[in-house]
């Protein structure tokens, strides 16, 4: 492969899965909120 | 809440729910990632610049893109509806654009299950190599046996019939589970089978003589390209198509989240998912071209195609030349199955809510009765020597002229005329991790619709200055333009058909609870 080709490899895959995993890091650092979920509440409210 | 309706004695069936946001994700990511991410993006990043397309699609995918996911999202999640139901609780004269979007997945439902049966057929000619060394004559003349002209016929092949007809009784099986038995469990086993199969293909492509030609042709930028406007057009209509959204699937599975979940956190892992998987096809699929143009001894430009020719000449050719081929072939095939199924049954499941809403039908008797619907529609019109025409007419004109077209009402109805932005912004906004400000709505009500007039009005000037591929008048006319009008009276039909008396439109005690809490909250 080509030097430049390469490096546009190294670049589209660092951002695009660099960007994943920002944002799964992101949805692990919140959780999911367990306690307010619908089922929760009493059928008279 | 007063009325008639709430002296019944049995409140109506709690809205099912994904269990878990996982499952929601894994859902998303399953209708998301499509065909079009195996057999378009790398044709089309290739097309517009190479590498150098990575900077317009990045910028498609931050402004547009995710965007009218975010839109999508709030709508269903606010609304915690099917798209027409949705929509009609967001603004009584914003219910057609519901119907518009469910009538689109209709159509598209009963031909991309067409390709599914195809690519399942092609899992076992793997083996075989039942091509032999003529793909495309295979594929067209004795595979699908493509009539010499368009036209409407019910000469039925049987080789496409019932591979098609397992598809569907698969696919159905899956509505009839409903949202946790059915799609989320489909979905946890195919999506994860699916990246795992697709790496493996990966890892294969790369170890072929050629492979790295095929890179160099991909990755290597034509940085001019990005001086033209119809590259920057190429990446949004890509991201557009390749998201899932503005049809109704987004809004559909986002009904079916819990109240508090995170939509702008979840939704940046669907699209960055999706987008990684284009990556990945891209470096798989051009491997194998270069490959296969190493073996053919042209160049890597000769052999690169998209779509069916992609999929049905140019892969058979290298499973036939390359080592352990019937191993790559079931790995290729089979990924394009699996890939297929998810997308479908989100299609789908677009029609079902919205019948099982306004009829106020149970889950199993309202995706029973729509999924048979479209599987005999489906199987009706497409297993049959004139289908591949059908298939791509109506592919073409739905594309231009129900998604985009719709999509752009869509946008500027809400945005322009209705002002609902602010609204759905603060839904966003109230349980989300990524907040969404001013630059939401204007990109939203701005980029978006921008993008998307300049891909309608230009597939509206391509397709009316030739009759599309040539086709016969009367055919392009009744199944292209014929098609996408009807979509829209239709549409505007079943608005004006009322709601059932069991419907949640007039009777959801679950939603009017959530809809008094939350604005509980905002008063406190």
């Amino acid at each position: 492969m080509t030097p430049i080709a390469i490096t546009m490899m190294i670049i589209a895959i660092l951002t695009v899965w660099g960007g994943l995993a920002l944002a799964l890091l992101n949805l692990k650092r919140h959780p999911e909120d367990e306690g307010a979920l619908p089922e929760e509440h009493a059928p008279e409210l | 809440m007063s009325g008639p309706s709430s002296s019944r004695s049995a409140a109506p069936a709690k809205r099912e729910t994904f269990s878990t946001r996982r499952l929601f994700i894994l859902s998303a990511i399953g209708s998301a990632v499509g065909l079009g991410n195996i057999w378009r993006f790398p044709y089309i990043a290739y097309d517009n610049g190479g590498g150098a397309f990575l900077i317009p699609y990045l910028v498609a995918l931050l402004t547009a893109g995710i965007p009218l996911l975010f839109l999508d999202y709030a709508v269903g999640h606010k609304f915690r509806g099917s798209a027409p139901l949705a929509y009609r609780r967001l603004h009584r004269v914003a219910e057609p654009l519901g119907w518009w979007q469910v009538l689109v997945c209709f159509v598209i439902a009963a031909y991309y299950a067409v390709i599914i049966a195809w690519s399942l057929m092609y899992t076992i000619f793997s083996f075989t190599e039942a091509w032999g060394d003529d793909a495309e004559g295979y594929f067209f003349g004795t595979f699908l046996n493509v009539a010499e002209a368009p036209g409407i016929g019910f000469n039925f092949v049987p080789s496409v019939f019932f591979p098609l007809l397992l598809i569907w009784t698969a696919v159905i099986i899956i509505m009839v589970a409903g949202i946790r038995k059915g799609i989320s469990r489909a979905n946890s086993v195919l999506l994860p089978l699916l990246v795992v199969m697709f790496l493996l293909l990966v890892v294969q492509s790369l170890f072929l003589p050629g492979a790295a030609e095929g890179l160099n042709a991909f990755f290597t930028p034509d940085w001019a390209a990005l001086a033209d406007p119809s590259v920057w057009a190429a990446a949004y209509g890509h991201i557009f198509f390749s998201l899932s959204v503005g049809y109704g699937i987004m809004v559909t599975y986002s009904s079916y989240l819990k109240r508090r979940t995170d939509l702008t956190g979840s939704g940046m892992v669907v699209a960055f998912s999706n987008s990684g998987f284009e990556i990945l096809a891209g470096i798989g699929v051009f491997a194998a071209l270069g490959f296969m143009a190493q073996a053919a001894g042209t160049g890597v430009n000769d052999v690169v195609t998209q779509g069916i020719g992609l999929a049905f000449v140019a892969f058979p050719t290298i499973v036939s030349q390359a080592p352990f081929g019937a191993v790559m072939g079931v790995l290729f095939f089979g990924s394009l199955v699996f890939a297929g199924v998810t997308s479908l049954i989100s299609v789908l499941e677009v029609i079902v809510a919205a019948v099982q809403d306004k009829l106020g039908w149970a889950r199993i008797k309202a995706s029973i009765v729509v999924s048979g619907l479209v599987a005999a529609v489906s199987l009706a019109l497409f297993p049959t020597a004139t289908g591949l025409y059908l298939l791509d007419t109506s592919d073409a004109f739905v594309n231009s002229f129900g998604i985009t077209l719709g999509a752009l009402v869509t946008v500027v109805v809400l945005a322009w005329f209705l002002r609902k932005l602010p609204l759905l912004s603060a839904h966003l906004n109230r349980i989300s991790t990524i907040k969404m400000r001013r630059a939401w709505m204007v990109l939203v009500a701005g980029v978006v619709p921008l993008a998307l007039i300049y891909m309608v009005s230009s597939e509206f000037i391509s397709k009316i200055s030739t009759t599309y591929e040539g086709y016969p008048e009367w055919f392009v006319g009744l199944f292209g333009w014929g098609m996408a009008g009807g979509l829209v009276v239709l549409a505007l039909v079943l608005t004006f058909i009322p709601w059932s008396g069991r419907s949640k439109a007039h009777h959801d005690p679950e939603y009017q609870s959530m809809v008094d809490e939350e604005s509980e909250e905002t008063a406190r």
